[in-house]
């Protein structure tokens, strides 16, 4: 059952780390550790946590070490069937049976609605390829409810059915991503089919180690440095936490600002980078006690 | 790993997940089995991987992580007995420990980190004399050990360290706020060292059911500590999206309309009898009213910490919130709870700074309170007002004033009551609580998840 049931990508644990590494995604050890497992069990991966902490990277990232190609569904407020599974391409159908004016409708029922004529939406695709896929649900808890139900299919059995056709069933597992900002409780029943997995901001050590392999021009101690400012505005209560993107732009913006070391003048001069809400700017400034 | 434990890994693996249920996680059996793949797939050589690999499995969400941490730690325990390093020396004395300490503390060194909390609940930690009838107590430790007083020490040496290689002002301002989350980080460690030693003395099983934390929202507002309570504020504040949300798509339903048939019949006679454009019920667009009458009094803290935050989140959801608050006295405070107020703990503080809440005596007293809301602010509620009262109703054995609440009841479209305290108690003490229940519905409202619910399941669309 095995065999057919994992995507194949990885072999270890060590392994989804060094590969991750290879493109740039420096992974910790939950985040390895659900990796390979989402691979080896056959289950989809859902990811949760604040915005920014390389929820989509990841799946980015495992797709690029295994080769695979990315298909991505991004999920917002009325997104439905046709946009996430199949459509049938009606203007197509049209001609069709323009064209085929002479022949009876027992012929064209069943031309038009062969596989020419369907318009597979990323969910199809996913599963209908025969090559390593990852397949990236970005932002889950946009959706509606209905949609979760047309996922639990998809993702338990990795079927689609299309009612004029039949059941198509995957030849090859796609690697499943889901994101969630929880902004919306997702159903039991779709949580029960995934592996979970929480991202939170990386821990100061590997955000360092992850601002340098980004800006390799900066020193240690400023990384260092920032890394910390950034840590203590996340324990403030802002509107929004800065994410580890930001933390990257604000190391850019401090090298192209060529400061070499953190000092209240450079901070708030370079702050709106990174917070982008004014009361933040102000509480933080506050804080931090900026002159 | 000994070759008898290995044998019983499926028992302990079940027996796990009745502890997590036990501290009502939900897991059903689907996740017991992904649990054992997960298990047989990454094997044991490497605890925190097996850690993160069965939070994947069980877990379904962030706020369960802390129970299933501690509940982790006490089955799968990183070691057994006592920790090698600290056999072998003699009892260090408490100057060294903290001595110690300072210096993991400054290098931010986890792993050395953990061995010191390891030593010190070994050396200050034991209570009782026979081994099974005393036990290891991670409060006697801190308080022994008092961490806390090391943080001066550590900054000295942070700074020395350094030498001329100062990296600036600004980093030496925020290294204290980061000392203390290391101190806190290493309290945590002693608190599950103190656990995994008693677990081993008086059986996990008990432990377990005993000692662990319950998942953030389900700590009791009324008895939620100071760190606490920072943590279930993060707990609340997606639970202000999660209403914004459901309310939008409630209203979005409740928008769409019925088939009016009888307008559909009528002007279905200028197209011969083809219903070509049917009529449809068309809902007139009520703008909800939101009245909050909270108590604010030390009694309900916690819980009144809450209310500000959901406050400050329906507020944004609603286009006409007022907010009353009372102690004794009651006075509007909807414009000290605009944007940019300020987080709920100093906002708490203002109310009762800023607002007359308070009378001649600082306890809470519905009656007047509510008698007093009659007679100032008669205006406020009107038909088509709903009003949330939040208050444990314990009124010092005074004048409950029911009549007050009867004609508040009349005046709005609804009446609910949000009590922190659970049904036991309303009866007990000087609670109003059955009396108040008498004439408007009240829910009992201990912590965030029932708070979330009630609170989608009560406002008006």
């Amino acid at each position: 059952m095995d065999e057919q049931r994992e995507t194949g990508f990885f072999d270890s644990v060590e392994e989804v780390t060094a590969r991750l590494a290879e493109v740039g995604y420096l992974a910790s050890t939950a985040v390895a550790t659900t990796v390979f497992l989402a691979d080896r069990l056959g289950k989809p991966l859902l990811v949760e946590g604040p915005a920014g902490v390389g929820k989509t990277e990841l799946a980015k990232a495992v797709a690029a070490v295994a080769g695979a190609r990315l298909v991505r569904l991004q999920c917002y407020e009325g997104v439905d069937e046709s946009r996430a599974l199949y459509e049938w391409n009606h203007a197509k159908q049209l001609l069709r049976i323009t064209a085929g004016r002479e022949e009876g409708w027992e012929q064209a029922r069943t031309d038009i609605f062969s596989e020419e004529f369907l318009l597979p939406r990323p969910l199809l695709t996913a599963i209908r390829g025969s090559e390593p896929t990852v397949l990236l649900i970005d932002e889950t808890d946009k959706a509606d409810v209905e949609v979760e139900g047309l996922l639990l299919e998809v993702l338990s059995d990795f079927q689609v059915t299309v009612p004029e056709l039949g059941t198509i069933t995957a030849e090859r597992r796609p690697f499943v991503l889901l994101t969630s900002n929880a902004s919306r409780e997702l159903s039991e029943a779709l949580r029960r089919r995934c592996l979970f997995l929480h991202l939170d901001f990386p821990d100061p050590e590997l955000e360092v180690r992850i601002v340098r392999s980004r800006v390799p021009g900066l020193d240690q101690v400023l990384a260092e440095s920032v890394v910390k400012v950034v840590g203590a505005l996340r324990a403030m209560e802002l509107r929004k936490a800065p994410s580890v993107a930001e933390t990257i732009d604000w190391a850019r913006t401090l090298l192209a600002l060529g400061a070499d070391t953190l000092d209240d003048a450079v901070v708030r001069r370079s702050l709106g980078v990174i917070l982008k809400h004014q009361e933040d700017l102000r509480r933080a400034a506050e804080k931090l006690t900026l002159a | 790993m000994s070759a008898a434990q290995r044998q019983a890994l499926p028992e302990r693996l079940t027996a796990f997940v009745q502890a997590l249920r036990a501290n009502a996680l939900r897991v059903g059996p689907a996740e017991t089995v992904d649990a054992a793949q997960v298990l047989a797939v990454l094997g044991l050589a490497d605890r925190e991987r097996l850690r993160e690999g069965l939070a994947a499995a069980l877990l379904r969400a962030h706020g369960q992580r802390a129970v299933f941490d501690a509940t982790f730690d006490l089955y799968f325990p990183s070691r057994v007995g006592e920790p090698e390093a600290t056999r072998q020396s003699a009892d260090p004395t408490v100057e060294e420990l903290r001595e110690q300490l300072a210096a993991a503390l400054a290098a931010g060194d986890s792993a050395a980190m953990a061995q010191l909390a390891a030593g010190a609940v070994g050396a200050l930690g034991a209570f009782g004399q026979a081994p099974g009838a005393g036990g290891w107590s991670a409060h006697q430790t801190l308080d022994r050990l008092r961490p806390q007083i090391l943080l001066a020490r550590v900054l000295a040496a942070l700074r020395e360290g350094r030498g001329e290689a100062r990296p600036s002002e600004l980093t030496e301002r925020i290294e204290p706020d980061e000392i203390r989350r290391r101190i806190e980080a290493f309290r945590a460690l002693v608190a599950t060292e103190a656990r995994r030693r008693s677990a081993e003395l008086r059986g996990t099983e008990e432990i377990a059911r005993r000692a662990v934390a319950p998942s953030v929202d389900q700590i009791d507002f009324l008895f939620a500590g100071r760190e606490q309570l920072a943590e279930l504020r993060r707990a609340v504040r997606p639970l202000s999206r999660k209403l914004a949300t459901r309310l939008a798509a409630r209203r979005r339903r409740a928008a769409r309309g019925q088939l009016d048939v009888r307008r559909t019949v009528r002007r279905s006679l200028g197209t011969g009898g083809v219903p070509l454009r049917p009529a449809y019920r068309r809902r007139h667009p009520q703008r909800p009213e939101l009245v909050l009458l909270c108590d604010v009094s030390s009694s309900v803290a916690g819980f009144s910490d809450f209310t500000m935050l959901l406050v400050q989140a329906l507020r944004e959801e609603f286009s006409r919130v007022r907010v009353f608050a009372f102690v004794n006295r009651v006075d509007e405070v909807t414009d000290l709870l605009g944007p940019g107020a300020g987080d709920p703990g100093t906002l708490a503080r203002r109310i009762l700074a800023e607002a007359t809440v308070l009378g001649y005596h600082p306890y809470s007293d519905y009656g007047s309170a509510l008698g007093e809301f009659q007679q100032r602010y008669r205006d406020v509620v009107g038909p088509r007002s709903s009003v949330l009262i939040l208050g444990d109703a314990r009124n010092n054995n005074r004048d409950p004033n029911l009549p007050a609440l009867r004609q508040l009841a009349r005046q709005a479209r609804r009446v609910h009551w949000l009590n922190p305290e659970q049904p036991s108690y309303w009866s007990t003490g000087d609670s109003a609580a059955l009396a108040y229940a008498g004439v408007v519905p009240m829910h009992p409202c201990r912590n965030a998840r029932q708070l979330g619910e009630l609170i989608t399941r009560l406002l008006p669309l």
